[in-house]
């Protein structure tokens, strides 16, 4: 049943942007950055999704996951591999006895402008596929215009043709202008069953910021305390440094707290985050600053 | 063993860096004696087209940069100029003034930037407003930059009428495209190495060297250009650039006789000229 | 599903472990003197008295006081300053002020490690928001300094004189730049007293005039207590006092300089009005409340500190406040991730638990989060106080600590009235994302300053004052040049 939109919690952008503010004010040192630091490694998503990717290159960047930096010792890999459906049956071979899941963007990604029957064809091909999550794209011209109940129609659609994977609903929050709209559009995303909500494609500018996963976040909140369900989030574009995502990690703290800790609530799409997070690892064993030069790029 | 002397070249100052012209061209600058001080870009008038490109772009940005800062960015102008005034009052001796007068004008153009730099959070009171109208609305009227302002620098006091002139256009949050003095032009580049060293954006403010006779038409006739300085006493050129402004109304602005030494100089009223006013309604009754 | 409404379900599990502000690239004498004449002189009585640290307790240096005679040394140089100080061309005087606001700038780390441990609050706030505003405050008052005659239309303005100046202890360096700045750059000549239990950052300010080069005897900085501004207040060659403080002593300043000519401004007190209504923006109105009653540990004048939430939210409010409290950080004022540092005084932290004992017999219903306190020094948890009334002494008298008293209310016209209902007229808030309903209330609410939709914020340019009780005169803005000048 679409949720009753009419009375949601309205948003000041100064005053998030203040709050905001707060969480990159923390400071993280010592043993609780290297736990802070670990746990953001645990939670990305490791992603390659371009329109030149191949078989290898997915295999190459599977490898990466199950071995971020063999050297060090004791750090967790990524929560999972993100790609094109095309490449779920060759990822999900080369991660064979790792936990690490295969998640497939599908509806059309990044534009979801196509027909419903396309996206959950594709949306079924991936699961068949293997794909144990789908990342799928909110049709954010539908929103704008106002019809809600499509919107909220067809996540629930897919979240039928997921079967048992996991469905992240991607609202695109750089093409919903405001605030208010990103809760709106959290709204009908978790009633309709999403499992994640998650901010971006990262095929546009501007990708997650902390404003609107914050507005996501208590969404997530006010969910929980009307039906005692949790949903996941999932910053996505834009999180390429260890600073920039233990900033991210203080704002979960301090609004979700330690229940959405771990990486069945909450993953960081991200790509060049890993290496990052790798090198501040190693300088805060050693104590010394790192070059890239040291650690794979795969 | 004598040591010879690296010589500077003359660039011109766009977007934060030094391009030579587009043209490749040039005319040159002479002392008294005859001998060559420098030789100068001859800018053209795609260089001015490219300059306001760019003043248009961070137009916007600079506006919307807080008031305090660029009050701050401004008192480091006055900073950097300060530091290198030696400099400044060997070049402008050497284009031809009295050691007395060179020390003075540098100076004082020191000061100039300390005083605009203070009215950049304080204008805005001035010249804004809370209007009593009859009817149940909150109503003020508040000021904001004309945009991108094009500027005929004065011919004389070529480092002092520059600054007084755009000085008070960059506080009120302008980006300016500036034609600097024709037969005294060094000063203005050797100035816009000062604006480069001080954390003003590139592009807030332009400074090509060349000819009026080539280049006020471009600039005055220029339809994304909103405001022209032209500092001078040419009347058949004031009433072309007249003419000319009126294809998109631009704001039009006139320094005739000035000298630039005068505190008259030194007013809030420069600032307004380059400024529009905003009024707002907003209803008041529950 | 259960419906779980337990708070413990947010509970933050990842404790962000100590992060202490280096403090070994400050520098802090063990022995204080008067800033008098452009020298630093013993107190001619030769009494000193100490300068504490409030989250521990410990001893920071002595400090001289300044009595009757040191007081009268002080005002005599002011005098004499004052002459040629206010022949100096604007232009002039502005180049020295504006070089206080860079010197304050560049020392700015250490002014606030300073400030912080002297006046025990939180490293984050004094270095992201009081030492920059000061030092924002002597940058925009230069500016003023030849732009006079733009000031007052019609008018030529003329500096007073010889002005005393009286600052309090929340917020010590800022109060100086408040006061020193707009009297420096209108000419006049100072004697600065700051507040007992924070002397620090304004003898290292004197440190920074000093280097300046402003003339000798123009600012002139008198350290003591009770007395040494009983002597500044009755001294007949002041020509103008200007007093931030408790309404108490304001009242008492205004009762003895009447008759003297004196010219005088006063900053008192406040009870502000924090208001919510239905339609705000409900999770920024409940960090605006942080912001209004726990910045600075409520040690603020113009704190949020009744609460008035419109019915209808009430519940949701107070839910999301609470667990909003819970993530504050009550610790050393040094450590970079405490939200709440140290009660400024054994004093002030009695006057509050007096107060919090008065709130709890008068039946208000408390509520504190689970926060382990500090062994050392004075703490006070962020504290609520709920369903209490217009009637209560607590939702009366001003606490100055971090302690909220909430009512509700149910329509527009009754939240004004009770609002309004106090002696004090300082500040008020108001939550909407209505604007003809925020308009509507700016109009109607008595109070010098009020913030839409935003609490506590500040800026030089900005005017800042009270009503009533709370006083009189403005500072900051354009405003804040009429205190210090005469017209013919």
């Amino acid at each position: 049943m679409i949720p009753n939109l009419n009375n949601l919690p309205v948003y000041d952008t100064t005053g998030v942007n203040e709050r905001i503010a707060r969480f990159c004010t923390r400071s993280i040192k010592s043993s609780s950055k290297v736990e802070g630091l670990k746990l953001a490694l645990s939670m990305i998503d490791l992603t390659t999704l371009e329109g030149k990717d191949t078989i290898r290159k997915v295999q190459q960047l599977c490898y990466k996951a199950m071995h971020p930096h063999d050297t060090l010792k004791n750090i967790p890999t990524v929560a999972a591999i993100c790609v094109y459906p095309a490449f779920v049956k060759e990822a999900k071979k080369a991660l064979h006895g790792s936990d690490i899941h295969v998640a497939s963007v599908a509806t059309a990604f990044p534009s979801g402008q196509s027909s419903l029957e396309v996206k959950l064809l594709e949306t079924k091909f991936a699961v068949d596929q293997g794909a144990d999550e789908i990342d799928m794209v909110i049709s954010r011209g539908q929103f704008l215009a106002g019809n809600y109940q499509y919107v909220f129609d067809e996540i629930a659609a897919v979240k039928e043709a997921c079967g048992k994977a996991h469905l992240k609903v991607i609202l695109e929050t750089g093409e919903l202008d405001t605030l208010d709209n990103v809760r709106k559009a959290s709204e009908i995303a978790m009633y309709a069953g999403a499992d994640f909500i998650k901010t971006s494609t990262g095929k546009i500018q501007p990708a997650a910021t902390m404003p609107v996963t914050y507005v996501m976040l208590n969404a997530i909140k006010d969910y929980y305390l009307k039906t005692g369900k949790m949903i996941g989030m999932k910053p996505a574009g834009g999180i390429s440094t260890s600073k920039i995502a233990l900033q991210y990690l203080v704002m979960l703290n301090e609004v979700l707290g330690e229940k959405w800790m771990n990486k069945n609530y909450f993953r960081f799409g991200a790509s060049s985050l890993t290496n990052d997070i790798l090198m501040q690892l190693v300088k805060s064993e050693t104590g010394i600053y790192q070059s890239i030069n040291y650690f794979s790029k795969d | 063993m004598s040591r010879l002397n690296i010589q500077k070249t003359y660039k011109l100052y766009i977007g934060g860096k030094f391009p030579r012209t587009e043209s490749g061209r040039y005319f040159a600058i002479n002392d008294n004696k005859g001998n060559l001080i420098a030789n100068m870009c001859l800018a053209s008038r795609k260089d001015f087209r490219n300059s306001v490109v760019i003043a248009r772009n961070i137009q916007s940005s600079w506006a919307n940069t807080a008031a305090l800062n660029k009050g701050q960015i401004l008192y480091r102008v006055a900073e950097m100029l300060e530091g290198r005034k030696e400099q400044f009052i060997a070049e402008l001796i050497a284009q031809g003034e009295t050691p007395a007068n060179a020390k003075t004008e540098v100076l004082d153009a020191i000061d100039r930037l300390v005083y605009y730099a203070g009215w950049s959070d304080k204008y805005q009171q001035f010249f804004s407003a809370v209007n009593p109208v009859s009817s149940s609305h909150f109503n003020f009227s508040s000021v904001e930059p004309v945009g991108v302002v094009a500027v005929i620098a004065p011919e004389n006091q070529s480092l002092l009428g520059l600054i007084s002139v755009i000085a008070p256009a960059i506080v009120g949050g302008n980006t300016v495209v500036v034609l600097a003095s024709e037969t005294k032009p060094l000063t203005a580049i050797s100035f816009a190495e000062v604006l480069n060293s001080s954390d003003v954006p590139g592009g807030v403010v332009n400074i090509l060297t060349g000819k009026r006779a080539e280049l006020a038409g471009q600039m005055a006739s220029h339809m994304d250009v909103n405001s022209i300085i032209y500092c001078g006493i040419d009347e058949k050129l004031i009433k072309s650039i007249g003419e000319l402004a009126s294809l998109n109304v631009k704001r039009t602005i006139f320094y005739k006789k000035h000298d630039w030494t005068n505190e008259v100089c030194e007013s809030p009223y420069l600032i307004e000229k380059t400024q529009e006013v905003k009024t707002t309604w907003h209803p008041t009754e529950i | 599903m259960q419906k779980n409404k337990d708070k413990s379900m947010f509970k933050a599990s990842w404790s962000y472990n100590e992060a202490p502000e280096s403090t070994d690239h400050i520098q802090i004498k063990k022995k204080y003197d008067l800033y008098i004449n452009g020298k630093f002189s013993e107190p001619i009585k030769g009494k000193y008295f100490d300068t504490i640290n409030p989250s521990t307790n410990e001893k920071i240096a002595s400090v001289a006081e300044a009595t009757f005679e040191d007081v009268d040394a002080a005002v005599q140089a002011a005098k004499k300053a004052f002459e040629s100080w206010s022949k100096l061309t604007g232009k002039e005087r502005g180049k020295y002020i504006f070089r206080i606001a860079r010197l304050i700038q560049e020392r700015g780390r250490e002014f606030a490690v300073i400030e912080s441990l002297d006046g025990g609050k939180p490293i984050r706030e004094s270095r992201d928001i009081d030492i920059p505003l000061a030092a924002n405050h002597f940058f925009y008052y230069a500016g003023w300094a030849d732009k006079l005659a733009y000031a007052f239309p019609n008018r030529t303005p003329k500096p007073i004189g010889v002005v005393g100046q009286i600052i309090p202890w929340n917020f010590p360096l800022l109060m100086a730049a408040w006061k020193l700045a707009p009297a420096l750059a209108t000419g006049n000549t100072v004697v600065l007293k700051p507040a007992e239990t924070t002397p620090l950052t304004a003898l290292k300010l004197a440190e920074i005039i000093h280097e300046s080069g402003i003339p000798k005897g123009v600012v002139n900085i008198v350290t003591g207590a009770g007395e040494t501004g009983t002597a500044i207040v009755n001294h007949p060659d002041v020509d103008k006092i200007a007093f931030t403080g408790s309404t108490n002593v304001g009242k008492y300043i205004q009762k003895v300089t009447a008759g003297t000519g004196k010219k005088l401004t006063l900053e008192l007190g406040g009870k502000g009005a924090n208001i919510i209504f239905e339609d705000a923006a409900i999770d920024q109105a409940v960090e605006g409340i942080i912001n209004a009653i726990f910045f600075n540990q409520g040690h603020v004048c113009c704190a949020g500190s009744r609460l008035f939430v419109q019915e209808s939210v009430a519940n949701n409010v107070i839910e999301k406040l609470k667990s909003r409290m819970d993530t504050l950080i009550i610790g050393d004022p040094l450590d970079k991730n405490t939200d709440i540092g140290a009660i400024n005084s054994k004093k002030q932290l009695q006057t509050i638990e007096n107060y919090i004992k008065i709130g709890l017999n008068e039946g208000g219903e408390i509520y504190q989060p689970d926060c382990k306190l500090p062994k050392n020094g004075n703490w006070c948890a962020p504290t609520l106080f709920l369903n209490v009334s217009q009637s209560h002494r607590i939702v009366q008298e001003e606490i100055f600590g971090p302690v909220l008293a909430i009512q509700t209310f149910r329509t527009i016209d009754e939240v004004i009235e009770k609002a309004n209902n106090t002696p004090y007229g300082l500040s008020a808030g108001v939550w909407t994302q209505n604007g003809a309903k925020m308009f509507h209330l700016t109009q109607k609410l008595n109070a010098g300053v009020i913030w839409g939709n935003t609490f506590n914020k500040f800026d030089a340019a900005s005017p800042f004052g009270g009503t009533k009780e709370s006083g009189f005169g403005r500072e900051g803005g354009l405003h804040g040049l009429k205190p210090y000048v005469k017209f013919d």
